[in-house]
């Protein structure tokens, strides 16, 4: 058994002329939650979908659980477990109706019933998954991909459009399986998901790897522990901001600026000082933490909401 | 919780569950063919033949030639002024128009059966009031037993009219809906053998044929006296073939389609012609010969001829090779092409 659950080298889709992946590698190890982070467009879905077995790269090598789609295509999806983006379930179908149904295409699993109360799902087992909220029909898909107790959990964008609390109860569930030995690969844009759930990240942009390591190690890269963000009118020159103590990194954004620094109890006096000296009027002024998002700014000089 | 069955099984009952719990579906699968029988069986009901209304244009003589006609039993003349009288011939409210200028004229349309059969009617009854001695005097036996009226041709043809559109409608919206919402790409996604999800959805619709066949068949006998003939295993084999044949066309129509608007009009370019051409409400046999060929080559065709054949003239199933292999045909090859090019997302 190899150590690695994906591998993958070379990895390269076209569209018509668009290259959704630009020659991808990755390398999951076994037990490990890995996160595709980047934005929409950014070919993490594709590059999921290669992995799943669903789509054709047009070049590069993909290795699964050490098999191979082209020669072991339904042994394969026996181990894997797949949640797609945009997957509507049966609406007429009831929780549990539709629990039984995945459960049946798969040669050994999990108990239906245990599966439903472990996700929460139990009291509504006679629903019609018509009617469940964007939560529950979301822990009903994650149900239906551990249906088949998986060695691999695939997870394309598990939280978008779900609320706070949500998106903690799958976070919970993704955190469990994981304890139980499984594998993770998970695509999405939220770096707060990244960081809280992801052991290692690979950040994409344009079907590229841009970036890849652990959530620390991503923004330890930064030099920057916190981020100031300011707006003044007039707006600062940029070369005053690089001369301020403390200042690792300046990036345009919007009508302000946004500065990687080493503490902010070093730069936030000495920036307030400037804005006097240049007679201009603060506008907004916020900081926070370094965050994966900042890391994608200072590689790509975009947002990832916006990118 | 019960065990799953094999996912035939549970794919099959999935299928079957989300048929019944859509109102409308089964409205158009139970409900329609009855009301459609309901209102042609009564539109066409056997009953005394009507008179048929004629017009005498005013004149001199019109008076006597009214008088002559109304002593026809299937005449109902009345005299028109002037020009009312071919305004009444133009928009249909008469079949033929009894004009005097000088000589007698029949004016009326010989494409329509009405107006030739009023064109018999009318001369036989001037003819013989004017002195003509018919060398031939046959006697009449009317024939409007069970079996050979308007509504033992039509009961056969709307059951067949009914396993097309069930079959085509129910597989292709329910397969094309289940892409649109990316349902397809997941069980693509699953061990699911994909074979199995094309025949549950064909086997889901047998299952339904068996109450469709029971209910329109069933109405017809209580409702209109409607009876079959010959035997109802061979009645029940022909539905069985024939909605697996269209379950196959359905299948092979939603095989790549995207959108339910696009398989929509695909159903609607592949049935239209059939509803047109395959005998439902008249028969074939009433369009050029040169067609001929080409309409018994349409599974309807096939499926209408052979249901025909059982219910009301009671033939066994040995009589029909030809209506049983156009549909096993249509079948067969439908679901093959089906399997081959079906797009999963």
């Amino acid at each position: 058994m190899t150590a690695f659950a994906i591998r993958c080298a070379g990895l390269v889709k076209r569209y018509d002329d668009v290259v959704a992946v630009d020659g991808l590698d990755l390398e999951v190890r076994r037990g490990e939650c890995f996160g595709l982070l980047g934005p929409n467009g950014a070919g993490k879905t594709t590059t999921i979908e290669i992995l799943e077995g669903l789509t054709e790269a047009d070049e590069g090598d993909v290795e699964v659980l050490g098999a191979h789609w082209s020669r072991d295509g339904r042994a394969l999806r026996e181990r894997l477990g797949i949640s797609l983006q945009e997957t509507q379930l049966a609406d007429k179908l009831t929780v549990e109706e539709t629990l039984l149904l995945f459960r049946s295409f798969y040669r050994k699993g999990r108990d239906p019933e245990e599966l439903l109360a472990t996700l929460s799902l139990g009291e509504k087992r006679h629903s019609r998954v018509g009617k469940l909220s964007g939560g529950q029909r979301q822990r009903l898909a994650v149900a239906c991909a551990l249906a088949g107790e998986p060695e691999l959990l695939f997870l394309d964008e598990p939280t978008t459009g779900l609320d706070p609390q949500s998106r903690r109860d799958l976070w919970e569930q993704v955190e469990r399986f994981q304890a139980g030995g499984g594998t993770v690969l998970l695509t999405t844009h939220y770096m707060d998901e990244a960081e809280r759930l992801c052991d290692r990240v690979a950040i994409v942009d344009h079907g590229k790897r841009i970036a890849l390591g652990t959530p620390e190690e991503l923004i330890a890269q930064l030099h920057a522990t916190n981020v100031v963000e300011f707006a003044t009118e007039p707006r600062l020159p940029e070369a005053l901001l690089t001369a301020l103590p403390g200042v690792s990194e300046v990036h345009a954004d919007g009508d302000g600026w946004a500065l990687g620094v080493r503490t902010l109890a070093e730069t936030v006096p000495a920036l307030l000082a400037a804005v006097d000296a240049a007679s201009a009027r603060l506008l907004t002024l916020a900081t926070h933490r370094a965050t994966l998002e900042d890391l994608f700014v200072a590689k790509t000089g975009r947002r990832l909401r916006d990118a | 919780m019960r065990r799953p069955f094999p996912a035939l099984g549970e794919l099959t009952l999935a299928r079957l569950r989300e048929f019944l719990r859509e109102p409308e579906a089964l409205f158009w699968v139970f409900a329609f063919p009855v009301l459609l029988a309901l209102a042609l069986g009564l539109a066409f009901r056997g009953k005394a033949p009507e008179r048929i209304p004629v017009g005498v244009a005013d004149g001199p003589g019109a008076a006597a030639i009214a008088t002559t006609l109304g002593r026809s039993p299937a005449l109902l003349p009345r005299v028109y002024a002037d020009s009312t009288g071919r305004e009444a011939l133009r928009t249909g409210k008469i079949s033929l128009l009894v004009e005097d200028d000088g000589g007698l004229v029949y004016r009326y349309d010989p494409t329509r059966p009405d107006a030739r059969a009023a064109r018999l009617e009318v001369d036989d009854a001037l003819q013989r009031a004017a002195g003509r001695i018919d060398p031939l005097r046959p006697r009449e036996t009317r024939s409007t037993e069970p079996g050979s009226r308007y509504i033992d041709f039509l009961v056969p043809g709307l059951l067949g009219l009914n396993l097309m559109g069930t079959g085509m409608w129910g597989l292709g919206f329910s397969i094309v809906t289940a892409r649109t919402r990316k349902l397809l790409k997941r069980l693509a996604a699953t061990p699911m053998r994909r074979s199995e999800y094309l025949l549950s959805q064909m086997l889901a619709r047998l299952v339904f044929l068996v109450f469709e066949v029971a209910v329109l068949v069933g109405f017809g006998w209580l409702a209109f006296g409607v009876e079959v003939r010959g035997s109802l295993g061979a009645l029940a084999l022909v539905s069985l073939l024939g909605a697996a044949s269209f379950a196959g066309l359905g299948l092979l129509v939603s095989s790549r389609t995207k959108t339910v608007e696009g398989v929509s009009g695909l159903m609607n370019l592949v049935m239209l012609p059939m509803w047109l051409l395959s005998g439902t409400f008249f028969s074939w046999e009433r369009f050029p010969e040169a067609v001929h060929p080409f309409i018994r080559a349409l599974p309807l065709t096939a499926l209408n001829d052979a249901l025909r054949a059982v219910m009301t003239e009671g033939r066994p199933l040995s009589a029909l090779g030809l209506e049983l292999g156009v549909l096993a045909l249509t079948g067969t090859v439908s679901f093959l092409v089906a399997v081959r090019v079906f797009r999963w997302q």
